[in-house]
């Protein structure tokens, strides 16, 4: 028997890149709550109880630039060209929200508070350009001879900047969910408040983006059993379970805030997250530059992913044993006291 | 292909590359030594010893926070702005960047949490481990960043796929690559020994202002025992990656000593002004016959010069030429300190000796400076190639347009310029507090349920106070 090891490898990349969009997207959604928080002492809370994990999460981001540079040299040659501004905008923002976890803490009075915007303005910033980066790829790449073939500018589309606001909308309704588990009295509260707002946002804009999906690309409608004009029941009907996934998602989040649960918010949410993200995964599969090249077109040397697949093997059970450890050594709920140094 | 577009591409990845090497060498030896000092401190309780580590914490903190946000650009730059190069590289290095990720960064980001923000939550035992993770880790990193870099340095064991794209054909040869052991040291060396560079110069400044600071004290000799024992292995295994040099990669060497005509006995240029125009030093002072014996270990060792390779493979000769002497020039004032230093520590009159204090004060940067330096030699010295007589720097560019890179180029001074000046500042000033000061917000030891402070409030949470 002979694996699929191009298979394998885009369920490996899918996964990481699943966790990076969960796990960064709470606390990049901490960065998009912080200017409504009103105190400096509640700030000081949200930052707190993500300072010990943010490093690790956004280690996910690099495994999955990283995988995709290793296991589809094909399609990361071509998708960076391609969203090259909002990549790089990404990356700004990331850099001046991942320096502020610790400037903020050593800035005085102005540097505190520029470092406060920075972490706010540069979570924002990221989350936008990763919703622009997704809708540039899911609504195609221009690709002439196994290179990016298009303009600076292909990405910027009413599309990809509804996926940008949906996906900014979304990171916000998990980092409330993160905060009303985590914390406790006004921020707990407060955080209800902003649950229910991201939620209502992000519910309209991935509809949005779900319908405009359909539209976006023939091929992308094909996913779904959609021709135009209207849909082969016998391919939608297996895949109706991924809005039904969204329903349940949206379902747990509406009736955690109304049970007052603590932790049933964040759950939803991430269903949420993962009813959208599978969503995606059947409008561009088998591609990994939608809608040129496939994942077997796209994939390194056998010998590169068997290697690689020997190491993942073994080593990423090892990485998700200590991260859950680490998670569940800082678990419960985050105090004004939890600060350090 | 736009020329515009690689020029600016190679600008921009050569500041981006040049301003992340300064935080990893950096934090590779802090995280040694921070390992160092909570052994010491588990060993021996000298609180000394904890007062140390949680200062240097702090400023590993911040060092370490700038150099992952710096990285995460590297991992993504390489296809932005070098997808060619990436498509045809990526099946022989991608698996050891891949491995880099998953050896390295997890455990490095995961234990970094535990290290600053675990101290109430795990015993001593658990959170040394912690840091030893940590240090682990930054060392890890290391090893697969410089073993894809030493195989595009001197590339082996490979084919090309109908394709055009590269395959590995043994990968222990290829992650051992030839130039691989002796690259790696050398960059651990230069990694500790801008580390304590940086510990010396600190240490040193606040006994110039208090000779009694213990902590102080303590630090300044932990530094000068590493310029004392890592400066002159230095040199050492400098000189043998330099016969690495000689023997794989012959234009670099002839650009580093400003070679020009093919013979023996070649003379050592002590400075000179090599120019590529004329093919040729405008003026050179220079020792005969020298050269030969440094680089080829020999007088009479026959040494190919630049004008025997075609004009279009020589790479820049004036900035290898003077980076490697900045850098040896610098590597022989880390030997000079640390001889120094350990005569007047033999002598008993380290505090008292305030031109050397100042001495260290002044060398606190020299490891930035040599590193990047180093870096320079190494990267610009096997211009044209990226991959090393195999792939050219301007085959690899992404088809991306000039506008873009420039926008990009612009964007990322703008804001390295704004974190580097803030970060700097940062850490100065809380080496200028020294560690003393921070010793009054360490957490103290676990006291023992029922002991006499048991019931006392744990130390103050600094964020908490006004």
């Amino acid at each position: 028997m002979t694996l699929d090891l191009p298979l394998i490898w885009a369920g490996i990349i899918a996964v990481a890149v699943l966790l990076y969009v969960l796990l960064d997207g709470f606390d990049l959604g901490i960065g998009i709550l912080f200017p409504f928080a009103g105190s400096r002492e509640r700030r000081d809370v949200m930052m707190d109880s993500i300072a010990p994990v943010w490093d690790g999460n956004e280690t996910w981001l690099v495994l999955g630039g990283g995988g995709l540079f290793a296991a589809f040299p094909g399609a990361y040659a071509v998708v960076a060209p391609a969203l090259y501004l909002p990549l790089i905008v990404m990356l700004l923002g990331l850099i001046l929200r991942g320096v502020a976890f610790e400037f903020r803490l050593r800035g005085r009075k102005r540097g505190k508070a520029f470092w406060t915007a920075a972490f706010a303005g540069g979570s924002l910033i990221a989350a936008l350009a990763q919703g622009c980066v997704l809708g540039g790829f899911i609504q195609g790449i221009k690709v002439k001879d196994g290179a990016f073939a298009g303009g600076t500018f292909d990405w910027l589309t009413p599309y990809s900047l509804t996926a940008g606001a949906g996906l900014a909308a979304g990171y916000a309704l998990l980092g409330a969910g993160w905060l009303i588990w985590r914390t406790e009295d006004e921020l707990h509260a407060l955080a209800r408040r902003w649950a229910i707002i991201a939620g209502v946002a992000t519910v309209l804009l991935l509809a949005a983006v779900s319908v405009a999906t359909l539209f976006v690309d023939p091929r992308a409608a094909a996913g779904w059993g959609f021709d135009g004009q209207g849909f082969d029941m016998a391919r939608l009907a297996p895949r109706m379970g991924v809005p039904a996934l969204g329903a349940l998602g949206m379902g747990l989040v509406a009736f955690g805030l109304a049970r007052r649960s603590h932790h049933l918010p964040f759950v939803g949410a991430i269903l949420l997250f993962l009813s959208g993200y599978l969503g995606l995964a059947v409008s561009f599969f088998p591609f990994v530059a939608p809608y040129s090249l496939t994942i077997w077109q796209a994939a390194s040397a056998d010998n590169a992913l068997a290697l690689m697949l020997g190491g993942v093997a073994i080593l990423l059970p090892v990485i998700l044993g200590y991260t859950v450890w680490v998670y569940w050594l800082f678990r419960g709920k985050v105090g004004a006291d939890a600060g350090y140094h | 292909m736009d020329a515009d577009a690689l020029i600016l591409s190679r600008l921009q990845f050569a500041f981006t590359i040049a301003f992340h090497i300064i935080f990893p060498s950096f934090t590779i030896g802090l995280a040694s030594f921070l390992a160092v000092l909570e052994a010491l401190w588990l060993a021996t309780r000298n609180a000394a010893f904890q007062a140390l580590y949680m200062f240097w914490l702090k400023v590993f903190a911040i060092s370490f926070g700038m150099g992952v946000v710096t990285g995460v650009v590297m991992s993504y730059e390489l296809g932005t702005n070098w997808s060619a190069f990436s498509r045809v590289a990526s099946p022989v290095i991608g698996p050891l960047l891949a491995f880099e990720v998953l050896t390295a960064f997890f455990l490095e980001a995961s234990f970094l949490g535990v290290m600053l923000f675990g101290w109430r939550k795990v015993g001593p035992g658990l959170h040394f481990i912690a840091t030893a993770m940590v240090a682990v880790g930054t060392l890890i990193s290391a090893f697969w960043i410089i073993s894809a870099n030493s195989w595009m340095q001197y590339p082996v064991s490979f084919e090309r796929a109908p394709d055009g794209s590269l395959r590995a054909v043994d990968w222990m040869a290829v992650i051992f690559s030839p130039s691989f052991p002796a690259r790696f040291v050398h960059m651990v060396l230069a990694a500790y020994l801008t580390t304590s560079l940086v510990v010396g110069a600190a240490s040193a400044w606040r006994l110039l202002r208090r000779a009694d600071e213990a902590e102080s004290r303590i630090a300044l000799r932990m530094a000068i025992g590493m310029f004392a024992i890592a400066a002159p292995l230095q040199l050492l295994v400098g000189d043998h990656s330099g016969r690495d040099v000689l023997r794989h990669q012959p234009a670099k060497l002839a650009a580093i000593e400003a070679f020009w005509e093919t013979g023996s006995g070649q003379a050592f240029h002590v400075v000179a002004w090599p120019d590529r125009r004329i093919a040729g030093n405008r003026w050179e002072v220079s020792i005969p016959k020298i050269g030969s014996l440094i680089t080829a270990g020999s007088v009479e060792a026959r040494i190919k010069g630049l004008r025997d390779f075609p004009p279009a493979d020589r790479p820049p000769v004036f900035l290898v030429f003077w980076a490697f002497r900045v850098m040896v020039g610098l590597g022989v004032a880390m030997i000079g300190l640390g001889l120094w230093g350990a005569w007047l520590v033999w002598r008993g009159r380290l505090e008292a000796t305030r031109p050397y204090l100042m001495a260290c004060v002044a060398m606190g940067p020299a490891g930035f400076v040599a590193v990047i330096a180093g870096w320079v030699v190494a990267e610009v010295g096997r211009q044209p190639y990226v991959i090393y007589g195999v792939m050219r720097t301007s085959e690899g560019v992404s088809p991306v347009a000039a506008g873009a890179v420039s926008a990009s180029l612009i964007a990322f001074l703008v804001v390295y310029a704004l974190i580097f000046s803030v970060g700097v500042l940062y850490i100065l000033r809380l080496l200028a507090e020294g560690p003393a000061a921070g010793a009054r917000e360490a957490p103290p030891e676990r006291r023992a349920p029922g002991s006499a402070l048991a019931a006392a409030p744990d130390d103050p949470d600094p964020e908490a106070a006004p």
